[in-house]
C-alpha cells in the first residue's frame, strides 16, 4: 500500500513538473517577444540613422542651422528640431506639471468625494482621446485665438513672419493638456502611496493640512512625482500628430510665435516623399528621437531606484 | 508596477516611431507570375500583341499594382477601377505612399507601376525606372474666399514666396498680413511649384503641411493665407486665383498660357514593351479614346 502512494506521488510530481516546464517556456517565449521587438527597433533604427552622421558629418546635421533638404545642394541641419523639441517639451512640462501635480493633490487629500467622482473619470477619458482630435481642437480653437494675439503683437512689426496662429505657443498647450492624465493618475498613486502614519504624525504634531501636504507627504512622494514628471516629458516628446497639426511645421527657432518642427513632426511629414540621403537622415532624427526617449527612461530607472531605496 | 509601466512606454515610443518610419515604405505585393521577363525583343512583343489583340479583351488575367504619389491618388484609381471594369479578370491595386517611395518600389521590383507627379530624377533613371508621362496636371493658387486679390503676376507670386511682398494691400488687396502656406520638402507638388517659379529653396514658408487637404484646410480657414494645390481638388471652400491674367483651366493649361502645370509619371522597370502583358495592356487603355476620357474625368489633361 504504501509503496503504491509513494509511487503515485512521485507519478503526480513528476507530471506536474511536466506542466511547470512547459508553462516555464511558454512564460519565457512571450517575454522573449518584447526584448526581440526592443533589440531589432534599436538595431533597424542604428543601423539606418547611423549611416547619414556621417554622410553628412555630425557637426553639420546635429549643429547645422538650415534645413533644405531638397535643394540643388541639400543642407541638413537639425539643430533648430532638436531645440524646438527640448524647448516645446519643457514648456509643456513647465505649465503641464504644476497643474498635474495640483490636480493630483486635489484627488488624493482634499476632493470631496462626490468631486472626485466627476474629476477622476474626467482624467481617464482625457487620457483616452486620440491625439488626432487633441490637434483637430488645436486647429480650430487654438489657432484662432493665436492668429488675433499674433495680429495684435506684431501689428508694426517688419520682420515677422505671420503663422495664422500655427506656432509654439500653440504645440505646447496641447502638449501640456496632453501630458495631464499621465502626471495626474501617476502623481496621485505616488502620493497615495505615502504611508498613513507620516500623515497622522504630522497631524499629531500641530501641523496644518495643506502643512502636511507640502512638507510631510509630497516629499515623501517625490520619487514617484520624479518619476510621472519624467513620464510626461517622455509622453511630450514622442508626441507627432497632434502637434504637426498646430505648429505649423516650418523649421525655425523655437520662439513663442514662430512656427515650428518638432523631431516628430519632422519624420511624420517628410517620410511619405523624401528619397536618397533625405530619406536617411529623417531615419537620423529619428535615431535622436529615440535616443531622447531612452536617455529620458535611464534617467526615470534611476530614480524609481533611488526613491525605492530611501524609503525601503 | 511603474517598471512595467516605464517599460511599456519605451517599446510603445519605439513602435511609434517604427511605424512612422515605415509608413513610407508601404506594403509590397510581389505576384510571382507578375515578374518582369527582360529581354523581350520588339519582333516578339509585336507577334505576341498581333495573336491577342482579337481574344485579349476576354482571356487578359493577372494583377497590377502600383504605387506612389497622394496627387495621383484619384488618377490612380479611377484608372484602376475602369480597366478592371473592362477586363474582369485582372486586378489593379493602387497605395499611396508618395512619389519617391513609389519609384522605389518599382525600381525594387515591388510593384509593376510607381506613381509620380514630378519627372523623375535622374538617380531613379540609373535605378532602372523609366518615365511614362501619362497626364500634366495643373497646380492652382488658393487664396481665403473672402481675398479680394483675383490675380497675380509670376513675379507677385515670386515675391510672396520669397518673403518680399509681406501684406496683401502691397499688391492690390487688403490691409492683411500674408500667410505663405506651402508643402513640405518632397512633396511633388511643391517640387514643381518651386521649379516652375524657379524659387526651389528660396521659399520662405509659414505652414509647411504635409497633405493637400491640410494646405486647403489652412487656407479655408485662415484669412489673408495663400497656398498651392492641385488643379483638381479646388472647391468653393477657397479661391483660386488667376495668374498673369490667366484663370487656372483645364483649356488654358492645354493650350499652354497657365504656367503652373506638371507631369503625371506612371513609371516601369524598363521599357512599357518589357513589361508583363496586363501592364502593356495597361498603357495602351490610357492612350485609348476611353482611358483618354478617365483622365479627363478627374481634371487632368491628356498628353496628344
Amino acid at each position: 500500500m504504501e509503496k503504491t502512494d509513494t509511487m503515485q506521488i512521485s507519478k503526480s510530481s513528476r507530471k506536474k513538473s511536466a506542466a511547470e516546464m512547459t508553462a516555464q517556456v511558454i512564460f519565457a517565449v512571450c517575454a522573449s517577444f518584447t526584448i526581440v521587438a526592443v533589440a531589432s527597433i534599436m538595431i533597424y533604427m542604428v543601423i539606418n540613422g547611423t549611416p547619414a552622421l556621417f554622410k553628412v558629418g555630425i557637426k553639420e546635421i546635429l549643429f547645422g542651422t538650415v534645413w533644405e533638404p531638397t535643394a540643388a545642394e541639400p543642407q541638413y541641419g537639425i539643430f533648430y528640431v532638436i531645440l524646438t523639441s527640448v524647448v516645446g517639451t519643457c514648456m509643456a512640462v513647465l505649465i503641464g506639471v504644476p497643474i498635474g501635480l495640483l490636480t493630483a493633490i486635489f484627488l488624493a487629500e482634499a476632493a470631496p468625494k462626490r468631486l472626485a467622482a466627476i474629476v477622476k473619470p474626467a482624467i481617464e477619458l482625457l487620457a483616452s482621446i486620440p491625439s488626432v482630435i487633441y490637434g483637430l481642437l488645436g486647429i480650430m480653437i487654438l489657432n484662432p485665438i493665436m492668429y488675433k494675439l499674433e495680429m495684435l503683437l506684431f501689428k508694426d512689426s517688419q520682420t515677422h513672419q505671420f503663422t495664422g496662429g500655427a506656432n509654439l505657443i500653440s504645440a505646447v498647450l496641447v502638449l501640456a493638456i496632453m501630458i495631464l492624465p499621465t502626471v495626474i493618475n501617476m502623481s496621485e498613486t505616488a502620493i497615495r502611496a505615502v504611508h498613513p502614519s507620516l500623515k497622522s504624525s504630522s497631524l499629531a504634531l500641530g501641523a496644518t493640512h495643506m502643512q502636511t501636504i507640502f512638507y510631510v507627504i509630497l516629499p515623501a512622494a517625490k520619487s514617484g512625482i520624479l518619476a510621472a514628471v519624467m513620464l510626461g516629458v517622455g509622453r511630450a516628446i514622442g508626441e507627432a500628430m497632434a502637434i504637426t497639426l498646430v505648429s505649423g511645421s516650418s523649421v525655425n527657432i523655437p520662439l513663442p510665435f514662430n512656427s515650428v518642427r518638432f523631431l516628430t513632426t519632422a519624420l511624420v511629414s517628410e517620410m511619405a516623399y523624401a528619397s536618397d540621403l533625405h530619406r536617411e537622415v529623417l531615419f537620423t532624427i529619428g535615431l535622436v528621437l529615440f535616443a531622447f526617449i531612452m536617455m529620458i527612461n535611464v534617467i526615470m530607472e534611476k530614480i524609481i531606484k533611488n526613491g525605492g531605496n530611501k524609503h525601503a | 508596477m511603474k517598471k512595467e509601466i516605464v517599460k511599456k512606454m519605451a517599446v510603445l515610443s519605439a513602435a511609434i516611431l517604427m511605424a512612422s518610419s515605415l509608413m513610407a515604405c508601404g506594403s509590397k505585393e510581389v505576384d510571382a507570375t507578375e515578374t518582369v521577363t527582360e529581354g523581350n525583343t520588339v519582333e516578339e512583343v509585336a507577334a505576341r500583341e498581333g495573336k491577342n489583340t482579337a481574344e485579349e479583351m476576354k482571356v487578359l488575367e493577372g494583377s497590377i499594382s502600383m504605387a506612389g504619389s497622394t496627387s495621383m491618388e484619384k488618377l490612380a484609381n479611377a484608372v484602376a477601377e475602369n480597366f478592371m471594369a473592362r477586363y474582369p479578370n485582372v486586378v489593379v491595386t493602387a497605395e499611396f505612399t508618395g512619389s519617391s517611395a513609389g519609384v522605389e518600389a518599382v525600381t525594387a521590383g515591388g510593384v509593376d507601376i510607381g506613381n509620380s507627379s514630378r519627372a523623375l530624377k535622374d538617380s531613379e533613371k540609373e535605378a532602372g525606372a523609366v518615365e511614362n508621362i501619362v497626364a500634366i496636371d495643373g497646380i492652382a493658387v488658393v487664396v481665403d474666399p473672402a481675398n479680394t486679390v483675383t490675380n497675380l503676376t509670376k513675379q507677385q507670386l515670386i515675391d510672396i514666396y520669397t518673403g518680399t511682398i509681406k501684406n496683401w494691400n502691397e499688391i492690390g488687396g487688403e490691409d492683411s498680413a500674408i500667410i505663405v502656406v506651402g508643402r513640405e520638402a518632397g512633396s511633388g507638388t511643391r517640387g514643381a511649384f518651386e521649379e516652375l517659379l524657379e524659387v526651389e529653396d528660396a521659399c520662405t514658408y509659414a505652414n509647411e503641411l504635409d497633405s493637400t487637404g491640410a494646405v486647403m484646410a489652412k487656407v479655408a480657414s485662415t484669412p489673408g493665407a495663400i497656398g498651392y494645390v492641385s488643379l483638381d481638388v479646388i472647391n468653393d471652400s477657397v479661391k483660386a486665383v488667376a495668374l498673369e491674367d490667366v484663370e487656372p483651366t483645364v483649356e488654358n493649361i492645354k493650350a499652354g498660357s497657365y504656367f503652373l502645370s506638371r507631369p503625371f509619371v506612371m513609371a516601369t522597370k524598363g521599357e512599357i514593351t518589357q513589361q508583363s502583358e496586363v501592364v502593356q495592356a495597361l498603357f495602351e487603355y490610357l492612350v485609348s479614346d476611353e482611358g483618354k476620357e478617365v483622365i479627363q474625368a478627374v481634371g487632368l489633361i491628356t498628353v496628344d
